[in-house]
């Protein structure tokens, strides 16, 4: 009886979640043009969407975005954990606390700061200028996620390693770097699925001629969202979830 | 390699991007536009239209807290209970929906809320009253926890699990019935994951203005609608900055709220 | 973990493959930033212009003239062509924006587009050296015959109970208030605090029939029976009716907004050499009718309307209405003083 308590709420929830990307699956596949008519069922959008270099080029620019900014983002805040870590702990608290800024601030703010700061630069806005925002915004989920394994290390065994003659870098990889790994993967994971979803401090920083998904779907919004992004997203979507699903049957894997 | 030094790049990357730009927004805040110093603009929260796009804004992002807490921590607990093998998984599970775009998911919601959208014409089939919450602050709450609940659980599932089973065996050992351990071990041995749930979810819910433009139908003005359309429509910067400085320190307050409760400064994300 | 993120690796850059990416030979001849209205040209248009002149389009879009605005004079986004309206680009020239055009670079424009629209810009653009109109139309009423009784011919209609939550205005600030001051009798560009007041008061006992304060979201919601009447350009008119028979569109008899939206250069453009080809361009006849085809706003190219082969939309009471027989009034920009008093004045509507 209270197992299928659980079951159902369990399943109420997961219809709350999944019934929008339903509805966008059921979108992708639906020949009129309008969203609020059924026209039939089609394939038409997904060849159109190979078409469509507007959705293709913010697609591209979307993943080279999240990637370079999750990688940037995951080695700053590698080399950033080291160094809190070998903090007092006065300033480490203080540098933290800086640290959490981009991630508790509200997006907006942090959006219109760093588009302030890039007109006083004078820079020209465009793909620099996203990237260099996704970075802040990604560091801090990296170093959340690297300072617990961070705080388990054993310092003595880094210490080993010098004393057999190791360099220090040679000691942080071939002692702490496998330790933390998981942590830098996750934290690179994090950085890439919250770039790949930001709109807002995009909105903000974008120049012209340079969309990601986001930003080209909110501009889309206003006139009625083209069919090809119902059917790019069920596309993503199916994408990810099969690598899910192979990630979960192979053999388990102790880092995660 | 000098350990110190390895701080050097990171410092600069904070004062060069948190800092300094922040610094820009409260210059703007307490300048107009001639340059000179005024108080002006933060002051503006208090005209009539802004105090009342502020105080909905709290009222809702309130309301969907609760809610997402709610609907929350139950799911984390049964999530939490289930075979520990699953743990990226459920992680992931939650993860998911985001792979699809934000956008995109909350405009799915207006096809199901519209009026002769999705779940009214399911309504209709089976005889039952349509459903009328677009445009309405409902509409609005339900998208801030359709987007924020994977904030809520996560982190609680997380403090969940790091609970270790034998202070609940020793609970009910010493004679504690089942609600009796909730309240005295599990739920105080959470508190943490809680605290960082609601701030997660708080934040962005009280200064979104995407989903009060998408789900709101631009009759609901948030405190954050005001802000983008002083940036992106009126031009009026300085204004903007100001009710920023004003959002800026209610999360403040909620920064040193989740210190309090994060003291190894840690935090509970994932 | 690991598996996941080398999986998610190949993903992007089998993704990189698809797209493809590097195109500087096809463009020998630069480039031009483009910013525009959502959806207000022909996709095709734009790919002949790159293939015949050799400069890359780099295309933008923006949802109204306020939104346009302070990307422009900010300096961040560097556009070559934008396409504003009239009061906006009366604005623009009163803060130096805008750079002054070249006619004799401009045949195609000088030839093709009606004397007529080049006296209607000397409003906003004394001595037609700024502007080269696009497109033009008016502000009217879209209402859908099944679900409103009678004929609609009064801005009257929507503050009708009998509509409450089916009525779809505009989320922009000038065109909400000519609505409202429209049906109050004063004009469009009143700067008056008391009719203005009046105009929000109206605005506000308006509210809790209104369903959304919309943009370009109205086509789509008046083509899927969202709503029954909806606050729209008549550009869109011949589209919705295509795509929904029950919609029909009307001028209000209170009068309206008549509008022309024109190709303006920035003066902080990258190439005005370029920005002139492209304009050029959209002024030949035959580029001209592909975009009133595709778009359906009416066009001031007359030499592009002569080549209209359906009969029913060359002469169109819609697309190319006599103006002479309706209250018409453009408008033209009224200052900062009172672009602030609009805007508080708009955002006391939306916050009550």
């Amino acid at each position: 009886m209270r197992n299928a308590a659980k079951k159902i709420y369990i399943t109420l929830i997961f219809i709350f979640l999944y019934a929008p990307i339903v509805t966008l699956i059921v979108l992708s596949f639906n020949a009129s043009k309008s969203r609020a008519k059924w026209g039939g069922f089609t394939l038409k959008w997904y060849q159109n969407l190979f078409k469509n270099q507007d959705i293709l080029n913010a697609l591209w620019n979307t993943l080279l975005i999240a990637f370079l900014s999750a990688f940037i983002a995951t080695v700053i805040g590698t080399i950033a954990c080291i160094a809190i870590q070998s903090m007092k702990k006065r300033n480490r608290t203080i540098l933290i606390g800086i640290t959490n800024i981009p991630m508790l601030n509200a997006e907006i703010v942090t959006g219109i700061s760093l588009m302030l700061l890039f007109i006083v630069l004078g820079m020209n806005f465009g793909f620099l200028t996203i990237l260099l925002a996704h970075i802040t915004f990604n560091i801090p989920y990296v170093i959340l996620s690297i300072m617990p394994r961070m705080k388990q290390l054993n310092p003595s065994t880094y210490e080993a390693a010098l004393d057999l003659g190791a360099s220090h870098m040679k000691a942080f990889f071939s002692v702490t770097f496998p330790d933390i790994l998981p942590g830098i993967l996750s934290g690179f994971l994090m950085a890439f699925t919250m770039s790949l979803d930001d709109f807002i401090i995009t909105h903000f920083t974008k120049g012209p001629g340079i969309d990601t998904l986001s930003t080209k779907i909110y501009t889309e919004v206003k006139k009625g969202i083209k069919p090809e992004m119902y059917a790019l997203s069920t596309l993503i979507f199916l994408t990810v979830l099969v690598l899910l699903i192979l990630v979960n049957r192979s053999p388990k894997e102790k880092d995660v | 390699m000098n350990k110190k030094m390895l701080s050097l790049p990171y410092l600069f990357w904070c004062a060069a991007f948190i800092l300094i730009p922040l610094f820009m927004v409260v210059y703007y805040g307490i300048t107009d536009k001639t340059g000179a110093f005024t108080l002006e603009n933060i002051c503006a929260i208090a005209t009539a239209e802004h105090s009342k796009a502020l105080w909905i804004s709290i009222l809702l992002s309130l309301i969907s807290t609760l809610i997402c807490l709610l609907l929350a921590y139950p799911l984390a607990m049964i999530l939490a209970h289930m075979n520990v093998n699953q743990h990226s998984f459920v992680v992931l599970i939650f993860i998911l929906p985001m792979w699809m775009n934000f956008l995109l998911r909350t405009m799915a919601w207006q096809t199901l809320l519209e009026k002769s959208g999705v779940i009214n014409s399911v309504l209709e089939f089976l005889h039952l009253p349509a459903l009328n919450i677009i445009n309405t602050p409902s509409a609005i709450i339900l998208g801030m926890v359709y987007n924020f609940l994977p904030f809520m659980v996560l982190p609680i599932y997380n403090s969940l699990t790091k609970i270790d089973p034998n202070v609940i065996n020793a609970a009910k050992d010493l004679g504690a019935n089942g609600f009796d351990t909730f309240i005295r071990v599990t739920l105080p041995l959470s508190v943490p994951g809680i605290i960082s749930g609601i701030t997660m979810v708080f934040v962005p819910a009280l200064t979104t203005f995407v989903i009060s433009t998408l789900l709101g139908g631009s009759k609901i003005l948030l405190i954050g609608n005001v802000i983008e359309q002083e940036f992106t429509q009126t031009g009026n910067w300085h204004l903007g900055s100001g009710l920023s400085i004003v959002l800026m320190i209610f999360i403040l307050f909620n920064m040193i709220l989740s210190a309090i409760f994060d003291k190894d400064g840690e935090g509970n994300t994932l | 973990m690991k598996k996941l993120i080398a999986l998610l690796l190949t993903c992007v850059l089998s993704a990189s493959v698809l797209t493809g990416c590097g195109n500087a030979d096809k463009y020998p001849n630069g480039k031009v930033y483009v910013y525009n209205w959502g959806e207000y040209i022909d996709p095709e248009t734009i790919e002949m212009f790159e293939k015949e002149t050799g400069i890359q389009v780099v295309y933008d879009e923006f949802d109204t003239n306020e939104t346009m605005y302070p990307k422009v004079e900010a300096g961040t986004s560097r556009y070559d062509v934008v396409c504003p309206s009239d009061y906006m680009i009366q604005k623009m020239v009163d803060n130096d924006l805008l750079a002054e055009l070249n006619w004799d670079n401009l045949p195609n424009a000088k030839a093709n587009i009606g004397e007529q629209y080049y006296e209607q810009s000397l409003a906003f653009d004394p001595g037609n050296k700024y502007s080269v109109p696009y497109c033009w139309g008016t502000v009217g009423i879209l209402y859908n015959t099944k679900m409103v009784d009678g004929p609609v011919d009064s801005w009257s209609i929507l503050w009708d109970e009998k509509y409450a939550d089916s009525i779809l205005m505009q989320d922009s600030v000038r065109d909400l208030f000519m609505v409202a001051l429209a049906s109050l009798g004063y004009s469009l560009n009143s700067t008056d605090e008391a009719e203005l007041q009046e105009a929000k008061e109206l605005l506000i006992a308006q509210k809790p029939l209104v369903q959304a304060y919309v943009i370009d979201q109205v086509r789509d919601k008046m083509i899927g029976n969202e709503a029954a009447l909806g606050v729209i350009y008549s550009g869109e008119a011949i589209y919705t009716q295509r795509e929904n028979p029950d919609l029909a569109y009307v001028i209000p008899k209170e009068g309206t907004n008549v509008w022309i939206d024109s190709w303006v250069i920035p003066k902080n453009c990258q190439n005005k050499e370029n920005a002139e080809k492209f304009i050029d361009f959209m002024c030949r006849d035959d580029i001209a009718l592909m975009n009133f085809d595709f778009i359906t706003y009416s066009t001031p190219n007359t030499a592009a309307r002569e080549l209209i082969e359906d009969e029913d939309i060359k002469n169109s009471d819609i697309a190319f209405p006599d103006l002479s027989l309706y209250k018409l009034e453009t408008y033209s920009y009224l200052g900062e003083e009172a672009d602030t008093l609009y805007n508080e004045l708009w955002k006391e509507i939306k916050s009550n």
